[in-house]
């Protein structure tokens, strides 16, 4: 085969790997959107919740052998599944006791400190869920082991890893019933209309602040479940959350903000560039290249950002 | 910030801390205790570095690792590679910092808040994949037995701490120095609003970026030092999230936007997350990060200003309760102006019947005067200015002259692109076409301190105060443009403040304590400090009782008669045609009528069909 043959291979290989890697990372934008998109809340701990995703994940099918029966196509799907709910849980208790102290109606209409106030929290709660992880599951890396990790599907000259295209596709169909969960169901329309206006919702009876915590919740469970579908493709230690906060901004911010199904988009943009980077640029540098486009679509779209600002006056 | 007491008294505190830290660190004899309290210096230092930026000006950045981490390697590699001493290596560090700090402020500071904090974020974890590609997983600097002191290496720990001492005190005076000046001034401005800074004349990206050059010098040499004293350096600890987090919380914890505040964060967290990682490291690894993570969580639930402010709020407290004397004379203080605005009320409210024919044959008066001295050229003069936001047109191919010496009224119903063209004469947007002029010279394209600068003053529909900034600090903030020094500047804030009868009882208060009409003087002695030639109300008269809208008038109509000119913006017609010499209507953004409020106001249909008959009744005005 020629040169160009090879290099064509190559490109739809990386073509594939990432779709198959931008479908999880849709997932795991999808959750953040809802956060971000409803409460305006910079989530730090967002990619730590994804850890935690990982590690449930991973103790379900590993740890306990509870889900062995199910063999290995199902099994770690399901394990992932279950993830969400456990940390949908966890986060609604940390916004209703911590969160929603520094969020909410009261907080919108003060100035730039309230939401720094947020920020900072939630770099905390990053800080104890990282090292927390750290004390509870150490520091050696881990990671789903199935059968899967190990086969492909072969179609033509391009290899699809059967675990990240099981992962894929549930990442999309996942993200399709959230979809119709949210534009159809009543509780789904509340959480965009606190998303849309939280003082104009509040007018007309929606309870803002369950709202803020519910979509909290499913936020970063969402989020973990997308963590648990990566954690059979991919090794992880506790640290790992901060790696995936700038994917998963970089893919809302490119999805367009408050755009929640247009995070999803923007997570596999970036899972594709990820991907396709490492035809150009060594291995290491994959990260590099998404900050780099994060950074881009940042100072490329400042409308929307400073006009809002301004016209305030 | 609130009173801060002298400088000197802060030189002298940090001279006594410094001498007893000295001191105890060349007693204590442990070697691990000696570098706990290096750490604690060099931490407080980054503290300081992140205070500078973040503390000062109020751009939260999460990436301060990014200069800590270039100051650290680049004496390293320098070292490593071409055997530069730190001593050299240092210096070297710090101007790669200051150097990264332009690079990387140039494009950001053009984002704000969740913005700019994300995308600082970026660039320490971009670095630290890079470094780890580039091969520098962990360097080590070379034992050099020879000339030893030469290459900054010394048997005796306690060499390290007094070098990281010696840091942090310049750290401090740095620091005070900008908190005293007026510079720092302005970075407070801008930190309580921005626009509103902006608006008084002060260039917050020059000032934004200064600041982060003094801060990444800042960070840079704490990086270098800290390499020094561990002697080896991997991407996780110099650019790692760590360091990022923990410049961040030992400023938090201790207090934001005071040289104090670092300094007891680091005394305070530094030793506490070392001893627990010392004690516990081994059976429970990550203990550190999980009181870092707690403690940040603490302080911002319990006292989001830090320990300092709750400290001092505490002290400040215990003293008025202790001394009564303060306390019983401020409510005193208080009544007195209370009863001097009723007393003011009643004598308003005794001749209202009369008053607003006077006030209508007042205006005329003041109109037809005016008219005749009005010369040819307009002071400000707008040529089809439009703006749009989408699909929606703002402001629509607006072209108007305002003469020197009026009083131009610009009217229009509620969306009617009146705040938006005020936020393009002063400079807030661009337009998309048009051309402004001011006294000869074109504003297009001028940033709002340029436009503040050329003696365009204005004020905001919804007051824009620096909250936590006396009202004479708030006012001599937007003095400092047009003063020589600080005294200067003082005495063109009280001047103005005379101006708008501002009680001199209320210049020590914060703007939280004002009334709505208090708020709105003290924003129009703000817009007049600088002496400008041209002032650009926004509904200062909105929300305002009847007897505070005479007052408020009144003011307005004296600023007018000394020669400045004035451009208000009202949807209410009562109060404009007592005041203004000149309309100017706009609707959806078009100009739909100008002229003399008589004019204006005969033109009944135009106004009727745009906005309502209602609208026309309102004016209560007497139609020819």
């Amino acid at each position: 085969m020629t040169d160009l043959q090879w290099q064509l291979i190559d490109f739809f290989q990386a073509l594939a790997a990432g779709l198959m890697v931008g479908g999880t990372y849709g997932l795991m934008c999808l959750g953040l959107g809802i956060i971000f998109g409803v409460m305006r809340v910079v989530n730090f701990a967002q990619g730590d919740f994804m850890m935690l995703g990982m590690y449930i994940a991973y103790y379900l099918v590993t740890g306990f052998g509870v889900l062995a029966f199910l063999g290995p196509y199902v099994g770690p799907i399901v394990a992932a599944t279950l993830a969400g709910p456990i940390v949908f849980v966890i986060g609604w208790l940390l916004h209703r006791y911590l969160i929603s102290q520094v969020t909410g109606v009261r907080v919108i209409s003060a100035e730039a400190e309230g939401h720094y106030a947020q920020i900072i929290l939630t770099l905390g709660v990053a800080l104890v869920l990282q090292n927390g992880g750290l004390l509870l599951f150490g520091s050696r890396p881990v990671s789903v082991q199935t059968p899967l990790s190990r086969e492909s599907w072969e179609i033509g000259l391009v290899f699809l890893n059967q675990a990240r295209t099981v992962a894929f596709v549930f990442a999309v169909g996942f993200a399709l019933a959230l979809y119709v969960f949210l534009s159809r169901s009543p509780l789904g329309k509340a959480i965009r209309a606190a998303a849309d206006n939280p003082v104009a919702a509040a007018y007309v009876g929606v309870d803002v602040d369950r709202s803020y915590r519910i979509a909290f919740g499913l936020g970063v469970g969402i989020t973990a479940v997308a963590g648990g579908l990566i954690a059979s493709s991919q090794s992880f230690q506790p640290y790992i959350g901060f790696d995936f906060v700038i994917v998963m901004y970089a893919g809302v911010v490119l999805g367009g903000m408050g755009s929640i199904l247009g995070s999803f988009w923007g997570g596999l943009t970036i899972g594709l560039v990820q991907q396709m980077s490492t035809l150009v640029l060594p291995y290491q540098l994959q990260n590099t290249a998404i900050f780099v486009v994060f950074l881009l679509i940042i100072f490329l779209r400042p409308h929307g950002m400073f006009g809002r600002v301004f016209e305030r006056t | 910030m609130l009173a801060r007491g002298s400088i000197a008294r802060h030189y002298l505190a940090i001279a006594i801390c410094a001498a007893i830290y000295l001191i105890v660190g060349l007693e204590v004899s442990n070697s691990y205790y000696q570098l706990i309290m290096t750490l604690v210096m060099i931490w407080a230092a980054m503290g300081l570095s992140w205070n500078m930026l973040s503390g000062y000006s109020g751009t939260i950045s999460f990436g301060h690792a990014a200069f800590f981490g270039l100051g650290g390697y680049t004496m390293t590699i320098a070292f490593v590679q071409f055997g530069l001493t730190p001593w050299l290596g240092i210096p070297l560090g710090i101007g790669v910092g200051i150097l990264a700090g332009v690079v990387i402020g140039l494009p950001t500071f053009r984002l704000r808040g969740h913005y700019f904090a994300l995308s600082m974020l970026a660039y320490p974890l971009a670095m630290l994949n890079l470094f780890e590609w580039l091969g520098y997983q962990e360097v080590s600097l070379p034992m050099k037995r020879e000339a030893a002191m030469w290459y900054a290496q010394f048997d005796d720990p306690r060499a390290y701490m007094a070098l990281a001492l010696i840091l942090t005190v310049v750290c401090l005076v740095i620091s005070l120095r900008v908190e005293y000046s007026r510079f720092g001034r302005s970075l407070l401005a801008i930190k309580q609003n921005e626009a509103a800074a902006e608006a008084a004349g002060i260039d917050a990206m020059r000032a934004k970026m200064q600041a982060m050059m003094i801060s990444a010098a800042m960070a840079a040499a704490a990086g270098g030092l800290y390499a020094v004293v561990l002697l080896v350096v991997t991407p996780q600890t110099m650019f790692g999230m760590l360091v990022s987090a923990q410049a961040l919380i030992v400023c938090l914890f201790g207090g934001v936007g005071v040289v104090w505040g670092p300094v007891i964060g680091a005394a305070v967290l530094v030793p506490l997350a070392e001893l627990l990682n010392a004690e516990l490291g081994n059976v429970l690894p990550g203990i550190q990060g999980v009181v870092y993570g707690v403690a940040i969580i603490l302080i911002i639930l319990v006292a989001p200003e830090g320990v300092y402010w709750a400290l001092r709020d505490g002290f400040s407290r215990r003293r008025f309760r202790a001394d009564p004397k303060p306390a019983a004379a401020e409510p005193a203080a208080e009544t007195s102006i209370v009863s001097r605005d009723a007393a003011a009320a009643a004598t308003a409210a005794s001749p209202i019947v009369a008053a607003p024919t006077l006030q209508t044959m007042d205006a005329t008066s003041a109109m037809t005067s005016c008219s005749r001295r009005l010369p040819s050229e307009p002071l400000l003069s707008l040529e089809g200015v439009s703006r749009a936001f989408g699909g929606l047109k703002a402001v629509d191919d607006v072209s108007l002259g305002v003469a020197e010496g009026r009083i131009h009224g610009i009217i229009g119903p509620n969306g009617a692109g009146k705040t938006t063209l005020f936020n393009i004469i002063n400079g807030f947007l661009g337009a998309d076409a048009g051309r402004i002029t001011f006294a000869g010279h074109d504003l297009t394209g001028l940033k709002p301190h340029d436009v503040c600068r050329r003696g365009i003053g204005r004020t905001f529909q919804i007051v824009r105060s620096f909250a936590r900034m006396s009202v004479l600090d708030n006012v001599k903030v937007a003095a400092q443009g047009g003063a020589a020094d600080d005294a200067a500047a003082r005495s063109l804030a009280l001047e103005a403040l005379a101006e708008v009868g501002l009680a001199e009882a209320l210049i020590d208060a914060v703007p939280r304590n004002l009334t709505t009409k208090q708020l709105r003087l003290m924003e129009l002695a703000r817009a007049l400090a600088p002496r400008p030639r041209l002032l650009l109300l926004d509904e200062t008269l909105a929300g305002l009782g009847h007897d505070e809208l005479e007052e408020v008038l009144d003011v307005i109509r004296k600023v007018n008669a000394r020669g400045v000119t004035i451009v208000i913006i009202e949807h209410t017609m009562q109060a404009m045609v007592k005041l203004a010499h000149y309309f100017s209507v706009l609707d959806h953004g078009r100009l739909i009528a100008s002229g003399h409020p008589a004019e204006v106001l005969s033109n009944a249909t135009v106004i009727e069909a745009y906005l309502g008959r209602k609208w026309v009744e309102r004016a209560q005005y007497p139609l020819p």
